[in-house]
């Protein structure tokens, strides 16, 4: 075991090697666009665009209904104000709200996808021909408003796993769609959650019957690529009694001096025994080091744990967009469910962060865990915000939260809001927080020992999101190591 | 002998604005073992500081020339790739940070300034476990994070073992013997020995003579004020161990 951590371990500081080699400056990989033939509605949000969308993507007519109630309700709602954020008033009727790259819906072979697209998705390292992919992985691909892209769907199909674009589950499984959809996260929830209902475009369906562990970790790859839209996916995961999956999403948006929306919804729903692990490493556009353009995420992620002794875990290393306002959340409802949520958040130059979880316990003897680690440089904000709530009749739960911050400038902020509401007094419900600073000498004993200064807070600050990045899975892992030192390069000061 | 590893010439350093190196001169051949004594406040880890280069301090006058290159031109890291290697006093903690994956990052960055190869994982490891030997570090210390919890002699026996990984030509070994038990101690000094060749020197900068009775030193100096104010072989050592500082301390004030 031991010498098997050690190799896991060097093998990680390979990659990171290699790829501090190759760049030289924390500077966005992905801001590049590509010239991809693209349908674009015109800016503005009306019943008629909701109409548009439904149509366009030949809905049934429950599904439209659901949308038209959630806009109506939607009109009647204003932006949160609570979030230690300051964001810009959003004109919602400058954005245009369907943007798709004009190929036939659902194309069924590679061939009828538009190559400048897979050249695109090639670029950002997700190979679509299935050949070329890592085994062990299957990919959803968004782009814009569109999933164009579906791998693995006939091997995943043997064993009863569903996993497709949202629209075409619409068409191919209605039932079961409409049976969950917005059953976790109610249009109701939020302005930016009305928002989704209202105009969602696409994103993953997952479904894994009962008793199927999914054979390779899926994963959702979104990319905003057109100028001027907000990006509204939605995706829904269920796993049925003693289901397993393991889901990955990561993101990018290019370089644009305009800020971009991204208003996502992700529904998690967790049979008894059955268990989810979602993974996000998300890495939009964080705009320019003066704060101009990045994409606004502003995203609403909930799981319910309706099952006895059902699992939800949640990790996401957040080092992009300019405003990141996010809370994956458990509402632990079977008894002995489980919640989970461990996240890095990195922000630096203008970007502003208030991220965090909601556990919700509401099942005897649930568990939650809580591991935020956050990252400040430059004159970023960054803010963990968390919700651990014990319900009057959940006997024997227990909380463990741990939320420390890693500042790396002195113009930067760290902020922790933590919300405790406890009903029942058979609860333990523990709170741990730090705060600290890389320190001078820690710096000096690397650079002693050769290791340059870039490197070494590349080295320590990897070090000190450990604990979560040791969450992620294998592939993403190695990524998310690479991402977070190349993001964090020439921050200290 | 005529080459010269280390010659420092009038080396004067300062730290917020308080001079501690008055005009220090130094001169190290390879294959010599040199210690630098004297009392607490002298300026003994100061000069182990500056020249490892820490940015805490100033230099304000003077040269340091190692094996042909202008030492105090170079960042810390560069000096540490053309083979100068501090065993601080006190090693810092990194949490979360491997050995492993801290000593691959600095062998790596040392290779890299050589133009050569990254090592492979398995040429990694084998050297790890080489090298681990020398101070019977346990495999346990070396997967655990860079000094995170190890006891004060787990700490310095790191310290020595990261020498033994990157082969410094001249190490500095900075109050090595503090908080060392008898056990530790004879672990530490028979590392550094293990070390030494021909062409590598070691300055030992030390209070007390105990661990000179483990690792012989060629030259004694005693630092006192921020200047060397006396050398001598390691006779000296054994006089200061007798008669304790402050003969020397009158000498060199009535003067």
């Amino acid at each position: 075991m031991k010498e098997n951590n050690e190799n896991i371990a060097t093998d990680g500081a390979v990659c990171q090697g290699n790829v501090l080699d190759d760049v030289t400056r924390g500077d966005y990989k992905y801001g590049f666009t590509s010239d991809i033939d693209t349908e674009i509605i015109p800016r503005g949000l009306t019943e008629d665009t909701v109409r548009f969308i439904s149509e366009r993507k030949g809905e049934p007519e429950w599904l439209l209904e659901f949308r038209l109630k959630a806009f109506r309700h939607w009109l009647g709602m204003t932006p949160p104000k609570w979030a230690h954020l300051d964001i810009p008033e959003i004109d919602f009727q400058s954005i245009s709200y369907y943007a798709a790259p004009k190929t036939k819906e659902g194309p069924k072979s590679l061939d009828e996808v538009d190559p400048e697209l897979i050249d695109t998705f090639n670029k950002l390292g997700i190979p679509l021909e299935e050949q070329k992919q890592l085994s062990g992985m299957a990919v959803d691909a968004v782009l814009d408003s569109v999933s164009v892209k579906t791998t693995h769907r006939e091997k995943l199909a043997e064993m009863g796993v569903i996993f497709c674009s949202i629209s075409e589950a619409v068409k191919d499984y209605p039932d079961l769609v409409r049976k969950y959809l917005g059953k976790v996260v109610s249009y109701r929830d939020n302005f930016y959650a009305a928002l989704n209902s209202a105009v969602f475009s696409d994103g993953s369906f997952v479904y894994i019957p009962k008793g199927v562990r999914c054979p390779m970790e899926l994963s959702t790859y979104f990319r905003i690529n057109a100028a001027g839209t907000g990006q509204f996916e939605r995706t829904l995961i269920v796993a049925d009694d003693d289901a397993y999956v393991s889901y990955l999403e990561g993101c990018t948006a290019p370089q644009r001096d305009e800020n971009q929306l991204h208003a996502a919804i992700v529904e998690i729903v967790v049979e008894d025994r059955a268990e989810v692990k979602y993974s996000t490493v998300q890495n939009w556009y964080a705009g320019d080091a003066e704060g101009r353009g990045g994409v606004y995420n502003f995203v609403t992620k909930r799981g319910l744990c309706r099952g006895d002794y059902s699992k939800l875990s949640w990790t996401q290393v957040e080092t992009g967009s300019a405003i990141t306002w996010k809370y994956p959340s458990c509402v632990l409802a079977g008894e002995g469910s489980v919640g989970e949520f461990y996240s890095v958040a990195v922000t630096r130059n203008r970007q502003q962060a208030d991220t965090g979880t909601k556990m919700i316990h509401l099942g005897r003897n649930s568990r939650s865990t809580i591991v935020s680690k956050g990252i400040s440089a430059g004159h970023s904000q960054n803010s963990y915000r968390g919700l651990v709530k014990v319900a009057p009749d959940a006997d024997g739960c227990r909380n463990y939260t741990q939320c420390d911050s890693l500042l790396l400038s002195s113009h930067c902020g760290a902020h922790t809001f933590p919300y405790i509401d406890v009903l029942n007094d058979t609860a333990v419900v523990e709170h741990e927080a730090t705060t600290s600073k890389i320190s001078e000498d820690q710096l000096f004993y690397c650079n002693q020992r050769g290791i340059p200064t870039e490197e070494a807070v590349g080295l320590i600050v990897n070090g000190y999101a450990k604990e979560v990045m040791n969450k992620l899975p294998m592939e993403f892992a190695v990524e998310a190591q690479r991402l977070l030192a190349i993001t964090l390069e020439g921050s200290v000061g | 002998m005529n080459d010269i590893l280390l010659e420092v010439k009038n080396l004067h350093a300062s730290v917020e604005g308080k001079e501690i190196l008055k005009g220090i001169n130094l001169t190290v051949r390879p294959g010599e073992v040199h210690a630098i004594m004297g009392p607490n406040g002298s300026g003994k880890s100061t000069l182990s500081e500056v020249l490892a280069g820490n940015p805490a301090f100033t230099v304000t006058e003077g040269s340091v020339d190692f094996h042909g290159k202008q030492l105090l031109e170079l960042s810390p890291e560069d000096r540490s790739h053309e083979g100068l290697f501090l065993s601080f006093q006190y090693p810092v903690e990194i949490p979360g940070v491997s050995m492993v994956n801290f000593m691959r990052a600095a062998i790596n960055a040392k290779r890299k300034y050589l133009c050569e190869e990254p090592l492979s994982a398995t040429e990694f490891l084998k050297l790890m476990r080489q090298k681990r030997a020398i101070v019977e570090l346990d495999n346990k210390l070396a997967s655990r994070s860079v000094n995170e919890g190890f006891s004060g002699g787990e700490k310095k026996r790191n310290e020595i073992f990261q020498m033994a990984v990157l082969e410094p030509v001249l190490s500095i070994l900075d109050e090595t013997d503090s908080g060392l038990d008898i056990d530790a101690l004879r672990i530490v000094a028979g590392g550094v020995n293990k070390l030494k060749t021909e062409r590598n020197a070691t300055i030992v900068i030390t209070h007390y003579q105990r661990l000179l009775d483990y690792i012989r030193p060629d030259f004694v100096h005693v630092l006192y004020k921020g200047r060397i104010v006396r050398t001598g072989g390691p006779e000296l050592a054994l006089e200061l161990e007798e008669r304790g500082y402050d003969w020397i301390k009158e000498e060199v004030d009535a003067q």
